[in-house]
């Protein structure tokens, strides 16, 4: 009863400062622009412009910490690039951490908000993403997501755009991907039931493979509390005869998932989206064992193309790591907004709700060309339309699948 | 018909006649093959169980000598898998001096946590007690994650090139022990033995058994609570350390978080065999392991957390002080 009473204090609570997040916002960011404009008063009157203000959001520490750092990393050097090309502060950059976790995410929310956030590049991940989603229609802010990938994000609301597929999106062209290459003929899926990542993608995959053709012969899950052990899912697998494992989870329990898989002599081709991305950084794991994995995944470090040769070596150059996808996706968040300054469609004095219309109007019509593809459009709903590309990891890294 | 059939007899019959022979042999094989799964299910099972055991051997000895869950247990288990991943996998050390090594540090840690943060509260309503454990449990993870990150690490098995242990192969191969199995259930076995031994046979043994029935008793009979108490955490730390190096070589992804939801179930599997009792610890934790992997295998692997605690709901609404624990008489 004690443990009742107490969660209900402490969700009230939470709501209540959500609540004065949200009433107090008009009036924080109005007065926060106001007294940026004073401050960069001296900025304007040597180039002419007032810089706009971003906002990041994801975790940089946590158990999806290394996301949330490729995306911080990617984003402050989109706008540290874009700055230094221009001569003057087009963009002013500031992340917060969320730790992967909703309610710190709303906190990060409203300390951006405070000060004088105008357009936020994120949160990284999905659930954190839908409840600063809420709020960012509240306030009629822009909203855009280098990475939450749940088709509930941008659904809630016209002003909440996606950079990555979505969850649906990844697992129909898998499935697609899979059917057209003939890559296994009885499919195993392994799924978190505890991720909203993993059961969108698991929920569309499965419909669209029965579409195809494909047999499903099992699909077996595990929770986020209950993952310690994930041999018996292996098993599943192994006794169903599944030549291919379907994988939509994150790179950690897929670590495991291979390591069970290999103490029992399991050579499945194993099929990963774009969480599996990371997966050769684990310190400690034996790289060998990924070898033959694909994955559906929009970046590769490893591209020969122009624009992401650019991009690798100047974050290797600032960083000293080679970036994953994450960081791509965070850098073209920055560069699609960049090509709406240039375009004069937005600029630094307009508030956070004039910026977001106007943004919301650029983005629904323009043809963008990033480092994670070619020809990115939007449609109104928010999600986003690129090729897919296919990596199979070999030699302890990503080539191209043919 | 002058002779009653025996089974082989119908079975030798059955095989001679060419149309039966092919079905009855596919019948078998099926047979076998199920067999063959049940076993290996139910080894990944007592596997697991087995980590849960060990672990609930150090929650179960705590909360019978001093009264109080140490709900920092799993998170001691996370900083001593550390200890093992940087000595034994980063600097290559020999893995029996990297868990030597692993024992003093949370032994020590151990103490210092008793010290620190339950002595001063000894005399506090138990509500203080547990949510001191909670707070130093967040404490833990929230250290290790500013050390050593958060980003998982793929934890080295401590004996996978070991000479003496070697995996079990059964059945022409068709089944297989890992080694992490059999050192972790040989393991259990020795400490918990060792454990009832230093309780029942040794004067530092007595005296928890003193302090454990009536604290107050044991101090005017001149036995010094707060050192065994001291003490008591000092072996539940050590067993932390082993438990940790065994945890992460079975499973072996190492993040500040690994330690917490282990710690959780282990806790269930002491409350489970009955909680103050360390053949209880064992057993509830071995069943545990069994009943979570085959209702993995065979019901449903989304509700085979659901599963285990409905049992562990019935266990106790039969037997409230769980499988084999004391019935306590309070007299008036």
């Amino acid at each position: 009863m004690k443990k009742l009473i107490s969660a209900a204090l402490a969700s009230a609570m939470v709501l209540s400062l959500a609540a004065c997040g949200s009433t107090g916002s008009s009036e924080s960011t109005s007065a926060a622009t106001t007294g940026d404009s004073a401050a960069t008063a001296e900025a304007s009157a040597t180039d002419g412009t007032t810089p706009i203000k971003l906002g990041g959001i994801g975790p940089t520490t946590g158990s999806a910490a290394s996301y949330g750092i490729a995306v911080m990393q990617g984003e402050q050097l989109a706008v540290d690039e874009i700055n230094a090309a221009a001569g003057h502060t087009v963009f002013e950059f500031k992340f917060e951490d969320d730790e992967h976790d909703a309610e710190k995410s709303m906190n990060a929310y409203n300390t951006l908000k405070d000060w004088g956030m105008q357009a936020l590049l994120g949160p990284v991940t999905s659930t954190p993403s839908l409840s600063v989603a809420g709020e960012t229609v509240n306030d009629n802010m822009f909203m855009l997501t280098p990475s939450a990938s749940a088709v509930d994000v941008v659904e809630t609301g016209d002003n909440v755009f996606q950079m990555c597929f979505t969850d649906p999106n990844q697992g129909i062209v898998s499935a697609d991907y899979i059917a057209e290459k003939g890559l296994g003929t009885k499919i195993g899926v392994i799924y978190d039931s505890s991720d909203a990542y993993s059961m969108g993608i698991y929920n569309a995959f499965a419909e669209e493979a029965t579409a195809k053709g494909l047999e499903v012969v099992t699909a077996v899950s595990f929770t986020s509390d209950n993952k310690s052990d994930l041999s018996t899912q292996v098993a599943k697998c192994q006794e169903a005869g599944a030549d291919l494992v379907f994988l939509p989870i994150y790179y950690n329990e897929a670590s495991q998932i291979l390591i069970a898989a290999d103490k029992v002599g399991y050579k499945p081709t194993f099929f990963g989206c774009d969480g599996m991305d990371g997966i050769l950084t684990i310190e400690g794991f034996d790289t060998s064992l990924a070898e033959g994995l694909m994955l559906l995944c929009p970046f590769s470090a490893t591209a020969t193309d122009e624009t992401t040769q650019k991009f690798v070596s100047a974050y290797e150059a600032a960083y000293n790591e080679t970036p994953i996808q994450f960081a791509a996706d965070a850098y073209d968040c920055v560069y699609a907004i960049y090509e709406c300054v240039q375009n004069g469609s937005i600029n630094g004095d307009m508030s956070a709700s004039d910026m977001c219309d106007a943004l919301k109007a650029q983005f629904t019509t323009m043809t963008f060309n990033g480092t994670t593809g070619e020809g990115q459009t939007w449609s109104a709903d928010g999600t986003v339309n690129k090729p897919p590309r296919v990596y199979v990891v070999t030699d302890g890294a990503y080539q191209t699948a043919e | 018909m002058d002779k009653i059939l025996s089974a082989s007899d119908v079975y030798d019959r059955m095989m001679s006649c060419p149309h039966y022979s092919g079905a009855v042999a596919i019948v078998l094989r099926f047979e076998v093959y199920y067999r063959m799964q049940f076993l290996s299910y139910l080894i990944n099972g007592i596997s697991l169980g087995s980590v849960y055991a060990l672990i609930a051997l150090g929650y179960t000895m705590v909360y019978g000598i001093a009264k109080m869950l140490n709900f920092a247990h799993g998170d001691v288990i996370m900083i001593g898998s550390y200890v093992v991943f940087f000595t034994f996998g980063s600097f290559g050390w020999n893995p029996a001096v990297a868990i030597i090594l692993s024992m003093i540090v949370c032994t020590v840690l151990g103490v210092l946590v008793e010290r620190v943060a339950y002595r001063p509260l000894r005399e506090a309503p138990s509500l203080a007690v547990l949510i001191t454990a909670i707070g130093v449990s967040y404490l833990l993870q929230q250290v290790a994650q500013l050390l050593w990150t958060s980003n998982p690490k793929s934890f080295p098995s401590v004996v996978a090139n070991s000479s003496i242990f070697k995996p079990l192969q059964l059945f022409n191969g068709q089944l297989t022990i890992s080694a992490e199995t059999i050192v972790t259930i040989l393991a259990c076995i020795v400490i918990m033995v060792a454990l009832l031994y230093f309780i029942n046979h040794t004067p530092a043994g007595h005296a928890m058994q003193a302090v454990s029935e009536d604290r107050g008793a044991a101090q005017l009979m001149g036995v010094n609570v707060n050192a065994t108490i001291s003490l008591t955490f000092a072996i539940g730390s050590a067993l932390a350390a082993v438990a940790g190096a065994l945890l992460c070589s079975s499973y072996p992804t190492l993040q500040p978080t690994t330690g917490a939801m282990p710690g959780i179930k282990a806790f269930v599997a002491a409350v489970f065999g009955g909680i103050g009792s360390i053949p209880g610890a064992f057993l509830g934790g071995v069943l545990l392991g069994v009943i979570e992997n085959l209702s993995k295998a065979y019901i449903s692997t989304q509700l085979s957390d659901a599963i285990v605690f409905l049992v562990l709901i019935v266990v106790l609404l039969v037997k409230p002080t769980g499988l084999l624990g004391k019935k306590v008489n309070v007299k008036v």
